[in-house]
């Protein structure tokens, strides 16, 4: 970024689709860890369906599931890439019977009010 | 007959629609995103319970661990069922209707 006098944009990636059922979760993913490489100020949001993305516990193997790739251990590898900023809908995780333990990364839940004004602070906004 | 869903009951109302308009005495088979509608502790576990009452329900296991869950977070009276249970209720069955 050093030619370019060195930028940042907040970038948002918004999640709202269940892991295994669509390809949107983990193209998400894909592109968050192609945008890393950038060096932005990057958030996180999983809203609705999305929130399902971070459930402990995922089995997928050939043997013992319908042998996909299991990509939810990645969220836990993207702090190495200085993508830290992980948010969670309360209403999404409580309407699914889910809390904060059941999921396998550390995460900052936010209230209607605080997810709207996330948002609205961002340059960019990514919705999968 | 039989009745597959395979849309999450959060996102799309399939199971909604097709709790509404199946008969009494028919199956309904969750599958992809539809299991997490037959997991405990959720908003539509009511729903499901209520339904319980005159359908037979079944969830595909492969898709509930593939989603981090377990057998133990089904809806107690939902059957879980492996692919070879899948084709065994096509093929028990006069017709499908897939709820897409």
């Amino acid at each position: 970024m050093d030619g370019e006098g060195g930028v940042i944009k907040k970038f948002l990636y918004v999640n709202r689709k269940a892991p295994y059922g669509t390809i949107y979760a983990l193209e998400s993913l894909e592109v968050v860890l192609i945008g890393a490489a950038f060096e932005q100020d990057v958030s996180l949001v999983f809203i609705d369906d999305g929130v399902y993305q971070l459930k402990k516990g995922q089995q997928t193997t050939v043997d013992s599931g319908i042998g996909v790739k299991d990509f939810s251990k990645t969220y836990r590898a993207l702090e190495g890439y200085d993508v830290e900023k992980l948010y969670v809908d309360k209403k999404s995780m409580e309407m699914r019977g889910l809390s904060t333990s059941d999921l396998n990364v550390d995460v900052e839940v936010l209230d209607d009010a605080q997810m709207a004004d996330l948002m609205a602070q961002q340059d960019i906004i990514l919705s999968f | 007959m039989l009745h597959t869903v395979n849309k999450s009951p959060f996102e799309k109302n399939s199971l909604e629609s097709c709790l509404r308009l199946s008969k009494e005495g028919c199956a309904v088979l969750l599958f992809e995103d539809a299991v997490y509608g037959a997991l405990k502790g959720t908003q539509l576990e009511a729903t499901v319970v209520e339904a319980l009452k005159s359908k037979k329900m079944y969830v595909l296991l492969p898709d509930i661990e593939a989603r981090g869950m377990r057998a133990e977070d089904v809806i107690s009276g939902v059957q879980t069922v492996d692919y070879a249970g899948f084709v065994d209720l096509v093929a028990e069955k006069a017709t499908v209707q897939a709820w897409l």
